[in-house]
């Protein structure tokens, strides 16, 4: 899987409430989670997501289990995450949603063009030489090249 | 020779394997998001009897977009026959607790929090919405078996210290990510002086170190726990296991701490902010909601009356009768306390307690993250003895030496 987009910086330890607030969970229109991801950290965000590449610092969606956050990311068009190490929660339910994430330490400035290659695990930012990402396990690489966990068992796996 | 997550999982550490899942749990928040998932998977339930879904988030309802979404999900868990609490019960990990989770079980919550019946011997974790739908649909779920870090506690908590000093204490040392991937094993003669209720607030908070579980050996003071809920288990004993590091805590030195707003790792001793006021005092949550929790508040609150709002949300039903039999409800009262119903209350900031722009929460809850309680406001994180003494004097106040 080749992916690419501008780069988006992510400090450290950006929980699920930031990505999505509490207040914003219930509700029967999903696209109510894309309107508001992140607005407690830079209310501009949401409108500038599709098409970019989340490079984050580390432990990048720590706290609740909330599926609404990595649903956001993912229905707002972003491309793919990229932080050094990831809430293992979080981590999960974006391979199971098909939203690709990479653990790699990527050197990188905003706005800068990102490329991942996902089967052979390389990223790279601009014009520098390409980081390796640490492997997905089979499964994942299963569950993400089959777009999603559900789309996995409606195919009967 | 193993850790306890390596025996319960039943293969080394760094493997993937798939389990069936003993005890597989949702909430309201999480249920909702589940059972759509689960209906686009087009399968039947694998293991009903297994299932159960519990009313804590948004109990009773808040709106009606709220109401109506619990409605179907209320509906669905009745006509498949699945284990459910409604509203007014109490919080799903508390209720699972009071004798659904046995030790060596594994046991799988949509709910980060799912690490506290870890204090039974038990693997317990939290999952997503979708890797719960698929629970739902096969009885199993894939895991890869963590790492763990041993915490040998040692000593005896001293003076106005609680469990939930000692776990906002590790979290601090760890840091929020410092055990990421891994699970946390508490052994040692220290973890045998922790009550049940010690041991739910201790393992609640290692999801804030970012682990996967937290663990207690299954010892007897939890057969006698069990036995009360008609269980008659057999305690679990440590072997040597390859840890992934070990740390000792002496219970002895730890003192009355909080977090700071903003980030569970900030930890300092109380202290070191005594005075900053506050506008509000919660009480409550799967954290510090039990019974144990409110007896000692209305003990340190006796006689006395609290000088700012101060909420109390009892983790279930069971722990409000008795709290209400035992006096305690009345006391608390007495004190100025506003009672909450059973469930999450003012935790997750969306009914019931959230604050104002500008607004101090001393909370027990768990989370003090950004904005988690209400736009604006700020939320430090303590023990009970800290929110009594900090409720009486209307600032932050350490506990030792309160009268
Ligand atoms: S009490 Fe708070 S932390 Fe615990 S399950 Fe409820 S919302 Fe989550």
């Amino acid at each position: 899987m080749r992916l690419r987009g501008p780069a988006i910086l992510l400090p450290a330890d950006v929980d699920t409430d930031l990505i999505i607030a509490g207040r914003y969970l219930r509700t029967r229109d999903p696209s109510t989670w894309v309107a508001h991801a992140f607005e407690d950290l830079d209310p501009t965000l949401a409108g500038r997501l599709a098409g970019t590449v989340l490079v984050a610092g580390p432990n990048f969606g720590c706290g609740s289990s909330r599926e609404q956050a990595a649903r956001a990311l993912r229905d707002a068009g972003v491309v793919a995450v990229v932080a050094p190490s990831f809430a293992r929660i979080f981590f999960r339910n974006a391979v199971n949603l098909g939203l690709p994430v990479a653990e790699a330490v990527l050197d990188c400035s905003e706005g800068e063009m990102v490329e991942l290659d996902l089967a052979a695990g390389l990223v790279r930012a601009g014009t520098r030489p390409p980081v390796a990402c640490r492997p997905l396990s089979q499964r994942m690489q299963a569950i993400l090249e089959a777009g999603g966990l559900v789309e996995l068992l409606r195919r009967g796996a | 020779m193993a850790t306890l997550s390596e025996r319960i999982l039943d293969a080394p550490a760094g493997t993937c394997v798939d389990r069936k899942v003993d005890r597989a749990f949702v909430h309201d928040g999480t249920g909702v998001l589940t059972l759509g998932t689960f209906r686009e998977i087009g399968r039947d339930l694998a293991y009903p009897d297994r299932i159960s879904v519990l009313f804590d988030h948004l109990a009773p309802a808040n709106t009606s977009v709220t109401a109506d979404l619990q409605a179907d999900l209320r509906r669905f868990a009745r006509e498949h026959g699945l284990s459910f609490s409604d509203v007014g019960e109490g919080i799903c990990h508390q209720l699972m607790g009071e004798g659904h989770v046995l030790p060596g079980e594994l046991v799988i919550g949509a709910d980060s929090h799912t690490c506290t019946l870890g204090a039974f011997g038990a693997f317990a974790t939290g999952v997503g919405a979708t890797d719960m739908a698929a629970i739902w649909a096969t009885g199993e779920t894939w895991l890869r078996v963590p790492e763990t870090i041993r915490v040998e506690l040692v000593g005896r908590l001293g003076g106005m210290a609680e469990p939930k000093d000692l776990a906002l204490s590790y979290v601090g040392r760890l840091g929020m990510d410092g055990a990421t991937y891994r699970a946390l094993e508490f052994v040692g003669e220290g973890a045998q002086t922790l009550s049940i209720a010690g041991r739910m607030t201790c393992a609640n908070l290692a999801i804030e170190a970012g682990a996967k579980a937290g663990l207690f050996y299954a010892d007897e003071v939890t057969r006698r726990y069990l036995a009360g809920f008609g269980h008659n288990v057999s305690v679990q004993h440590p072997e040597e296991g390859e840890y992934a590091r070990e740390m000792t805590i002496d219970l002895g030195g730890i003192e009355p701490v909080v977090a700071l707003p903003g980030r569970v790792d900030t930890v300092r001793p109380v202290t070191e902010v005594e005075g900053t006021p506050v506008d509000q005092v919660f009480v409550g949550t799967c954290t510090n909601g039990r019974f144990e929790d409110l007896e000692r508040l209305a003990a340190l609150l006796q006689g006395k009356r609290v000088r700012v709002r101060t909420i109390v949300v009892p983790a279930s039903r069971r722990t409000l009768l008795e709290a209400v039999r035992t006096g305690v409800a009345e006391r608390l009262l007495e004190a100025g306390v506003t009672i909450g119903p059973p469930g999450c209350g003012p935790c997750l900031g969306t009914h019931l307690g959230v604050i104002g722009e500008g607004e101090v929460c001393l909370s027990t809850a768990n989370r003090n993250f950004t904005n988690r309680m209400g736009v604006g406001g700020e939320v430090f994180l303590g023990s009970v003895a800290t929110a009594a003494a900090t409720a009486l004097a209307g600032a932050l106040t350490s506990p030792e030496g309160v009268p």
